[in-house]
């Protein structure tokens, strides 16, 4: 798009570049020393090629990479990889935008990085969503096996997303689903962090591998410690310091949101650390519980988004922290169920009854 | 002889959206506007808890992010006759003006610039020449010799390297660019500088909003932000010193470089000012409420039928019966069971698709009505609106505006020139104009309501057991959003939104009218249907959160040429 060729114009100058990368190699949470070597990767004559697929989505998770400046957006597509194919951000459209597909494909046949945004509809054989007269299904199982490796960015590619959502209406599913001879990456997030977006792409450009993942294909680097574990609020919470409501006296206090409604406890990602929009805010410290929206079908096992999570042991004031620490192995899903979320809220409500103030 | 010509998909707007168009003479004589995408989280939301709605509803889009939540959360606030604290009303509003700037000043110059500038032709500029003419236009310090050079330098090399990458195969050169070389530079230099104003604004969202795309502070009955001056992990000083600070450096970019430039393409393109007028009932609701209950605004709502602006009707409240009565949608020839019209409360949604039917069934949108009528939606409907109705803020800016207007083109020219594709522009840069005051002003009230010591962010909802209906409006940055819902025992049982892009991608309704876009299109001209920049020109006016895909046909529907739209 225009942004990407007003920034082409603003040549990338060597001190600036090594910023980036350093950027980069901090936020894979590499030391220092590596930054020569993604250095050289990210310089290497030939950019690597990327193809960008949209499907069901809100291009949120394209616009989250729009609200990044070290490095930015423009500078990844311009300076890093080859944007090969990009619904929203190239200009040429129409039948030459597909014509370009096609020669990048025969190009970079088994070369390509395949990077995916939003949930694929398998329903009615996928007519919910169709682009230049195919549908994603069809264009994905095309694409897919043609790449290298695949990045399925948000929730919605990795997962099936919002779409995905009980009862499923156009039976939208994850690339997952669909790709099974595949290396596949998530990053999940509703939208993801621009900045896993951006050090996920770049680590498999430095290493030629993809990074750590853990069970789900989330990269550790950005998805190995629950919200919790580095959560401002967590010494609150170990304290028994709880947010009844919203706007009462321990939200003035910047309580721990629990109670009405966070998900930290049993989320995997690095929004307390990382941040947003370099303006140092996620939605906990703003004062809002985590809604969960980096784990699987989060849309159906995270509401109602204001109750508490069921089965997480509350330390009762007494500053204990070890039992907390259970939390992280209690398996969302089935278990999720409402039952629990009743049975759990009792034992919960009993356990703060002696909340301690400050 | 006619051609047909696919493009599919268009670039650089958000969504999948097909546009059918029929060309004879070098004009359009036909349109259909089809949506290509459908999710079914109308269908999704049913049994769902109220309270959750906003977080599903914003998904609808993550490029109009915020929208969706803000008008859900007000229609289940409305179905409870729940009252919204003053604070939160502010932090709403003060949301609702950072991201519409953000979305105004990208989608002028990062999505339609290039449909009337020419980046090429701006290596011909003289820098020297480029500075008398923007001084001339505006007293913005980037208007110098010396920044024009180096964009100009930076452009050069760019190009010389051959690298143009997704940008090659612009429509440089294509007949109906008409700029001199000097705008061109000026506007490519206007159009750098607007990258780094549309992040420090979406800042401002940040900072209100938790994050950004998909702010998560907006709950039914306030806002979940806490607010205490006394400590450090809420809104406090430094936050609101922060955003003040912000809005006061866009809101100079807005007032000395957008609106200038959107007059400067009105005034420089005067022959387009008679183009892209099509449905010109208007549609606008009033916004940033000042009180709790939402009785009186910042920003006026109304109805405009048949062009004339003395028709004027207001929309005065977030209870309006005229609003909630009236809106309908109808199906007849969009991509579900039946082929009704019905209030949004009765709706249903089962999907029947039958392929693109141009005498039947062909968009997945459904096509609202206003008293049957068909009507536009945007920032457009909001300034007529306004004014007719004798608005304060926006005659001021459309007076200035209209003034800058006659001067630069030398014809006298009076507010029927918004009523056209260049003016739709015109009055998106208007509104941000009178956001840009609005946005501080509502920062400022938060400020002077914290410091008399109320510090209330949230009523806490209570949902009775039977039926409750609500709706909630918007005025969104592409137009009147309003999202519909009934709630049983506290579940939602039904739940339509009504989207300013349904409005203007209307498809036809059972009385064969229509939709804004279809209608706006008519008449236009095309020089080169291989290269049809004109129907972009005139889609990309409205904003549209879809991308498209324009067709243009004959009536034979024969000979296929396939080209790329930019």
């Amino acid at each position: 798009m225009s942004r990407l060729f007003a920034n082409g114009l603003l040549k990338l100058r060597r001190r600036d570049f090594l910023k980036a990368a350093t950027i980069a190699t901090a936020a894979m949470g590499l030391p220092v020393t590596m930054v020569d070597k993604v250095t050289a990767a990210l310089e290497s004559p030939k950019r690597p090629p990327v193809i960008w697929l949209h499907f069901m989505e809100c291009t949120g998770c394209t616009e989250s990479l729009l609200r990044t400046s070290h490095p930015d957006v423009a500078t990844l597509i311009l300076d890093l990889v080859s944007l090969e194919y990009h619904e929203t951000l190239m200009a040429a459209a129409g039948h030459q935008a597909e014509e370009n597909l096609k020669r990048a494909i025969e190009k970079y046949r088994g070369e390509f990085i395949c990077v995916v945004e939003g949930g694929i509809s398998t329903k009615d054989g996928g007519i919910y969503c169709k682009i230049g007269g195919r549908t994603a299904l069809e264009i994905l199982q095309h694409v897919g096996s043609e790449a290298s490796s695949i990045i399925a960015i948000g929730t919605c590619a990795a997962f099936g997303g919002v779409q995905a959502a009980a009862p499923n209406p156009t039976g939208a599913v994850g690339v997952r689903d669909i790709i099974k001879d595949k290396p596949i990456i998530n990053v999940p997030g509703c939208p993801p962090n621009g900045y896993n977006i951006l050090a996920t792409i770049v680590y498999i450009l430095t290493f030629k591998r993809p990074p750590d993942v853990d069970a789900l294909g989330r990269p550790k680097f950005a998805y190995g410690r629950r919200i919790h574990d580095h959560c401002e609020r967590r010494a609150h919470f170990d304290e028994g310091r709880f947010v009844e409501q919203f706007g009462d006296e321990g939200h003035k206090k910047g309580y721990c949101l629990y109670k009405v409604g966070c998900k930290g406890p049993v989320t995997y990602a690095n929004c307390p650390t990382q941040r947003f929009c370099d303006a140092g805010v996620w939605p906990v410290a703003a004062g809002h519980g985590c809604i969960g929206c980096t784990e699987p079908n989060f849309w159906d096992q995270m509401i109602p988004f204001y109750e508490h999570v069921p089965g997480v042991e509350v330390p009762s004031g007494q500053g204990i922290v070890g039992k907390a620490e259970r939390i992280g192995k209690f398996a969302i899903g089935a278990a999720a169920a409402g039952i629990a979320i009743h049975a759990a809220a009792g034992a919960i409500k009993k356990a703060t009854t002696k909340e301690k103030e400050e | 002889m006619a051609k047909r010509i696919t493009v599919d998909p268009i670039t650089r707007i958000e969504g999948h959206l097909r546009i059918d168009v029929e060309v004879e003479g070098g004009k359009i004589v036909n349109a259909w506007s089809s949506a290509q995408m459908w999710r079914g989280i109308e269908i999704i939301l049913q049994g769902k808890d109220p309270r959750d709605a906003w977080a599903f509803t914003q998904r609808i889009c993550g490029v109009c992010t915020t929208v969706h939540a803000l008008a859900s959360v007000r229609a289940v606030e409305n179905a409870l006759g729940l009252e919204v604290p003053l604070n939160a009303q502010y932090v709403r509003n003060i949301i609702l003006a950072a991201h519409a700037l953000q979305d105004h000043i990208v989608h002028f110059y990062h999505l339609s610039a290039l449909d009337w500038v020419d980046v090429v032709s701006a290596l011909k500029a003289d820098p020297k020449k480029t500075a008398a003419l923007a001084q001339a236009l505006s007293p913005w310090p980037g208007n110098s010799v010396t920044r024009f050079k180096e964009v100009q330098d930076k452009l050069k090399a760019f190009v010389e390297s051959g690298q143009l990458g997704p940008f090659e195969n612009g429509y440089w050169g294509h007949p109906a660019m008409k700029l001199p070389p000097e705008a061109n530079l000026m506007a490519v230099s206007h159009y750098l500088e607007a990258l780094e104003y549309q992040y420090k604004i979406n800042q401002v969202v940040a900072i209100f909003g938790g994050k950004s795309p998909h702010i998560q502070t907006v709950v039914v009955g306030g806002v979940a932000l806490a607010i205490n001056p006394e400590n450090e992990a809420t809104l406090n000083m430094e936050r609101i010193l922060w955003a003040q600070k912000l809005f006061k450096e866009v809101k100079k970019f807005v007032h000395e470089v957008y609106l200038i430039d959107a007059i400067a393409i009105g005034a420089l393109y005067a022959d387009w000012l008679r183009y892209g007028a099509g449905v010109t009932n208007y549609l606008a609701v009033p916004d940033m409420p000042l009180d709790t209950k939402g009785e009186t605004f910042d920003l006026p709502g109304g109805t405009i039928f048949g062009k004339e602006l003395k028709n004027v009707k207001a929309i005065t409240s977030f209870n309006d019966p005229y609003f909630r009565d009236n809106v309908a949608e109808c199906v007849a020839h969009s991509w579900y069971q039946g082929d009704w019209t019905k209030h949004p409360f009765e709706e249903d949604t089962i999907p029947q698709y039958t392929d693109f039917k141009p005498e039947g069934k062909y968009s997945w949108a459904k096509a609202p009505r206003f008293k049957g009528e068909p009507m536009q939606v945007g920032p457009l409907a909001q300034v007529l609106v306004g004014y007719a109705l004798g608005h304060e803020l926006t005659k001021k800016w459309v007076d200035h505006a209209l003034g800058k207007l006659s001067k630069i083109s030398g014809q006298d020219v009076s507010v029927g020139v918004l009523q056209s594709t260049p003016g739709r522009h015109l009055a998106r840069a208007i509104r941000a104009a009178m956001l840009a005051e609005l946005g501080p002003k509502h920062l400022d009230l938060l400020l002077k309501n914290i410091a008399k010591g109320d510090l209330t962010i949230f009523n806490s909802p209570r949902f009775p057991k039977g039926i409750i209906k609500g709706f909630g409006f918007h005025e969104a940055p592409r137009g009147t959003l309003s999202h519909w819902v009934v709630i049983e025992d506290g579940r939602i049982a039904n739940y339509q939104c009504v989207v300013p892009s349904t409005w203007n991608a209307s498809p036809r309704d059972d009385k064969g009218q229509l939709g804004p876009y279809e209608a706006s299109l008519i008449d236009n001209p095309v020089a080169e249907p291989e290269r049809p920049l004109e129907v972009l020109r005139t889609v990309h006016s409205f904003d549209p959160c879809i991308a498209c895909a324009v067709h243009v046909l004959n009536p034979r529907k024969e000979e296929i040429v396939r080209v790329k739209a930019l």
